[in-house]
């Protein structure tokens, strides 16, 4: 029951979350400050992880090939694919559900623990479009920076291809031209959307209606992880049952 | 002026308040005591609008709240302005962009007329060199006196104040006091507080509204309250040996 009524609340919390919008001067300012917090701020640990992990698929892949007959190029080609449709944009998003979901949760939630939310309201301030709407719009740039982790992952994968002696270059890009189909691009972006969609607004949620003090902010934190991980696995599995299926 | 009548408020089967009736003066500093767990916070959120409740009503100068559109209730919340307990100055921004939130949510004014009204409130409350520090490089009381600055920038016509003087020492709870009290002659404003500082009682309660149990016990002034036979209000403001012998001296002279 209490899970049907934090359902409810959060569909109630995203349509509120679209009235009484907050002046556009001071909107804008929050919407570049969220971007450089959540997206600039992010891209390090992206770029990171993906070129290591596009690593770690190549070195996997290579030597599991043992068959003479398999071609060396498939390195490149599943690299490629897991790269393009798993790694970059769920991986990374899970990662980001840790990263970027924490520091949403515990700075809304520490912001309703010293009644700054209370301000806001009290203001007249509708604190919802004033606090989740622009990291909302901000993580609408999130595809911006899987696309970085992509191309990360995969330069990831030729540096351990070569400089590791599994497969050589002209084998690895030949892998990574074969079959290439865009739209497994176009599938990878729309879940990358829609998981931010999910990041900026379930850490939010868990912010935002939390109670209690310091130790609850953090409870809320790990809570909104998980909760986050497991609507992007599952949504993962709906939307590449949608579009692949 | 604010009128409060018959204000009922429950959460689940706990009845908070239990049909308060009241008023709060413009131009005048009216405070609501009471023991912890006596409604006062409760009362106060509704007042400000935080909460809903079953029945009464609350009218600001004439303008009912729970029948104004949202608004008209947004426009209402423009002219309120808000101490918070813990000040609740926004951690993320300078103490000069703290006090020019409220205009910049609100007004049209330029950047220049926004910091010349930030410089001249920062000066009302005694801060005129704090502009650029952040919030948690200030102390207790200069965070009060932020949050009064901002609550008084947009020229409100209701101030209310959430226990203003808890966590401060009595020399600065006194000049927060004080502070208050003039802002609310200068500006003709109609002040609530929210105060269980015996202190605050006697220097600044023009108008007293006690609460015991969800229900206005006693109403009156720092002048008859030491006149007051009302047992509820005696035990709990001449609860110190020192506020005793205070009102003893008070009633010999006056006899």
């Amino acid at each position: 029951m209490r899970y049907l009524h934090n359902i409810g609340l959060y569909f109630l919390m995203i349509a509120e979350m679209f009235r009484k919008p907050t002046k556009w001067q001071v909107m804008r300012t929050l919407i570049l400050k969220d971007i450089d917090d959540l997206i600039i701020g992010s891209l390090g640990i992206i770029a990171f992880i993906s070129f290591f992990v596009g690593g770690v698929v190549t070195i996997q892949t290579a030597l599991n090939i043992e068959n003479p007959l398999i071609p060396r190029y498939l390195v490149g080609f599943a690299t490629r694919q897991s790269v393009i449709l798993e790694f970059a944009p769920t991986f990374t998003s899970i990662i980001m559900a840790g990263k970027v979901g924490s520091f949403i949760t515990s700075s809304i939630g520490t912001m309703r623990v010293t009644e700054q939310i209370d301000a806001l309201e009290v203001m007249g301030i509708n604190s919802l479009n004033y606090l989740v709407f622009p990291k909302t719009i901000a993580l609408m740039l999130y595809p911006f920076a899987i696309a970085i982790g992509m191309f990360l992952g995969i330069l990831g994968g030729m540096a351990a291809c070569v400089f590791g002696g599994y497969t050589s270059l002209e084998d690895y890009i030949l892998g990574l031209q074969t079959d290439f189909d865009a739209f497994h691009v176009t599938y990878s972006f729309i879940k990358t959307y829609v998981f931010a969609f999910v990041l900026a607004t379930i850490p939010s949620f868990h912010g935002y209606y939390m109670k209690g003090g310091a130790l609850e902010v953090g409870k809320a934190s790990t809570t909104a992880f998980v909760w986050t991980s497991v609507v992007i696995i599952l949504l993962n599995y709906i939307l590449t049952g949608i579009m692949l299926g | 002026m604010i009128i409060v009548e018959n204000l009922h408020k429950s959460f689940g089967d706990a009845e908070i308040l239990k049909g308060i009736s009241t008023s709060f003066e413009k131009g005048k500093t009216n405070l609501i005591i009471g023991q912890s767990g006596s409604g006062k916070t409760v009362f106060l959120k509704c007042l400000l609008g935080l909460f809903t409740y079953e029945e009464g009503s609350i009218s600001y100068d004439g303008k009912i709240f729970s029948k104004l559109s949202e608004d008209q209730k947004r426009d209402l919340r423009a002219e309120i302005g808000m101490v918070f307990q813990g000040s609740a100055l926004f951690d993320s921004m300078t103490i000069a962009e703290n006090v020019m939130f409220p205009l910049r949510m609100f007004t049209k004014m330029s950047k220049s007329e926004m910091e010349d009204r930030a410089d001249f409130v920062l000066k009302r409350v005694n801060l005129p060199d704090a502009h650029l520090k952040m919030p948690s490089e200030a102390s207790g009381g200069m965070q009060k006196r932020v949050a009064i600055a901002r609550a008084i920038v947009n020229n409100p016509k209701y101030l209310f104040c959430d226990e203003p003087n808890s966590g401060l020492d009595p020399k600065t709870a006194i000049v927060i006091d004080n502070l208050i009290q003039e802002i609310t002659d200068e500006y003709q404003i109609t002040t609530v507080i929210n105060s269980h500082d015996m202190n605050s009682v006697m220097e600044i309660g023009e108008k007293i509204v006690f609460l015991k149990n969800g229900l206005k016990a006693w109403e009156g002034s720092n002048k008859t309250i030491f006149k007051t036979d009302n047992e509820s209000v005696t035990d709990f403001v001449y609860s110190s040996n020192l506020f005793k012998k205070v009102r003893q001296m008070y009633l010999e002279e006056n006899e």
